[in-house]
C-alpha cells in the first residue's frame, strides 16, 4: 500500500491508482471534464489540476497522475480556484457556448462546471469563431461550436467500440474532432452508429437528431457499464 | 424611513425576457415599490437618463453605437451597474451574428443598396460585434440566466437594497 495525504487527511492507496481515483474513493470532489470512467485518462482539459504541496506546489492533473508514497495533495486552495476558473473561462471563450440556444442546456457538464466553480461571468474576451456543423449522419449531429476537445468521443470510439472513426484534425486552436479522413460523418465506412460518442460527449457538441433539449440527457456512465468486465487500461 | 433607492432598468439587444421576468416578481413588486423608485426604464415615462441612479439593471448585449453611448452614460450616472441576464453577460443569442461579418449580416436582411445600420443615420450603426457589457464598462454584479427567474432577481434586489453585497450562488448562477 501507498501512504499519502489528501487535504491533510492520511490515506492508504493501492499502487497504480491515480490521485483522482483515490480522492473519489474517499469522497473528495475534484472537478473533471475530459476524464470519463471506462476510458483511459488524458489529462488534457486541466480542470482536475491539484497541488502537490511537497513537490514545491507543482500542479498535476489528478486523473492522469499516479499516487506516490508520501505525496501531500491539496485539492482546494485559492490558487487552484484561480487556475480552474481561468481554464474554465478559456473553454467558454474559445468557441460559441450559447447555453440558451444549446440542446444540452440543463444537462451539460461545462455549464455544470460554471455553477460549481461560481463562474457568473467571463473576464476574457470571447473569440466567436465561425464554425460549422456536420448533420450528415442519419441519427446524430456534430456541432463544433459546442466542442471542448475533451476527446471523450475519440476514446469511446477507439477504446470501447473499436471503430476508430473519430480522431482529431488540425493543431492548436484549429483542432477539430473529425470522422476518419475528414469525410462527412454520414459517409463514414467505419462508424457503427452505436452512439457511444454521443453519450460520452459532455456538452451539446454531439447530439441525437430530432430529440428535444429536455430529452437530450446523456448517459456517459454507459462507457463504464459496457467496459466493467474488461481489464482496465493500465 | 430612509429615502427610496433610485432604480433604473435598460433594454439593449435582448428579447425583453429579463424584463418580463422582472415583472414576474408579481406581488413582490409591491414590496419593491416600498424600497425603490423606478426612475428610468422601458416601463416608465422618462426619456432621458436622470442623474443619481443607485442601481441600474441592464438587459441585452451591446449591439449598436446608440446602445454603447447609453451604456457609458448609464455607467457615469449609476452607482451600481448590474449585467442583467445572459445577453448582457455573455452576448448570448445576440452574439450569434458575431462570426459573420457585420456588412454581410446587414445586406442579407436589408438588401444591397444603401442599407441602414452600416453608418449612423436614421438608425444607429451596428457595431462590428454584439458584446457583453463588461467588454466596455465596469460591471459591479452579474445576474445570469436566460432569463434569470424572478426568485433570483428578487433575492438579488432584496439583498442589495436591504443589506448590500448580494451574492448569487449554486443554481442561481446557471447560464441558459
Amino acid at each position: 500500500m501507498i501512504a499519502l495525504k489528501i487535504d491533510g487527511k492520511e490515506i492508504q492507496a493501492r499502487p497504480g491508482q491515480t490521485i483522482l481515483e483515490v480522492a473519489r474513493e474517499h469522497g473528495i470532489r475534484i472537478p473533471t471534464l475530459c476524464y470519463l470512467e471506462g476510458l483511459s485518462p488524458r489529462g488534457s482539459c486541466r480542470m482536475c489540476l491539484v497541488e502537490v504541496a511537497n513537490w514545491r506546489g507543482k500542479l498535476v492533473p489528478a486523473c492522469a497522475t499516479e499516487v506516490q508514497e508520501g505525496m501531500e495533495i491539496v485539492t482546494q486552495s485559492e490558487r487552484l480556484r484561480r487556475v480552474r476558473r481561468l481554464v474554465l473561462e478559456m473553454l467558454f471563450v474559445e468557441r460559441n457556448h450559447i447555453c440558451a440556444f444549446c440542446v444540452a442546456s440543463g444537462h451539460c457538464e461545462l455549464q455544470d462546471l460554471a455553477v460549481e466553480l461560481g463562474m457568473d461571468h467571463v473576464t476574457l474576451p470571447y473569440r466567436y469563431p465561425g464554425l460549422s456543423m456536420d448533420l450528415t449522419h442519419e441519427d446524430y449531429g456534430l456541432d463544433h461550436n459546442r466542442c471542448v476537445l475533451c476527446g471523450r468521443c475519440v476514446r469511446a470510439c477507439s477504446e470501447v467500440e473499436g471503430a476508430f472513426t473519430w480522431g482529431f484534425q488540425g493543431r492548436g486552436i484549429e483542432t477539430m474532432v473529425a470522422p476518419a479522413l475528414g469525410a462527412p460523418w454520414g459517409a463514414s465506412d467505419t462508424c457503427t452508429s452505436c452512439g457511444k460518442c454521443v453519450q460520452a460527449c459532455p456538452t451539446g457538441a454531439l447530439f441525437e437528431k430530432g430529440a428535444s433539449t429536455a430529452s437530450q440527457v446523456k448517459r456517459p456512465e454507459i462507457l463504464e457499464e459496457v467496459t466493467e468486465r474488461r481489464p482496465r487500461v493500465p | 424611513m430612509s429615502p427610496k433607492v433610485r432604480l433604473a432598468t435598460m433594454w439593449f439587444s435582448g428579447c425583453s425576457g429579463c424584463h418580463m421576468s422582472f415583472l414576474d416578481l408579481d406581488e413582490r413588486l409591491l414590496d419593491l415599490a416600498e424600497l425603490a423608485e423606478v426612475v428610468y426604464s422601458p416601463i416608465v415615462d422618462p426619456k432621458e437618463i436622470p442623474e443619481g441612479i443607485d442601481v441600474a439593471l441592464v438587459e441585452g448585449a451591446v449591439n449598436t453605437t446608440e446602445q454603447l453611448h447609453l451604456l457609458k452614460e448609464m455607467r457615469r450616472k449609476a452607482r451600481i451597474l448590474v449585467a442583467f441576464g445572459d445577453c448582457a453577460i455573455t452576448g448570448n443569442v445576440a452574439s450569434m451574428r458575431n462570426p459573420i461579418p457585420r456588412e454581410e449580416v446587414i445586406r442579407e436582411v436589408y438588401g444591397d443598396d444603401d442599407p441602414p445600420g452600416l453608418k449612423d443615420g436614421e438608425v444607429p450603426a451596428l457595431l462590428p460585434k454584439a458584446l457583453p457589457l463588461q467588454a466596455y464598462v465596469k460591471v459591479d454584479y452579474y445576474i445570469p440566466g436566460c432569463p434569470p427567474d424572478a426568485d433570483r432577481i428578487w433575492k438579488f434586489l432584496a439583498t442589495l437594497i436591504k443589506e448590500g453585497r448580494p451574492r448569487l450562488e449554486g443554481e442561481e448562477i446557471r447560464f441558459g
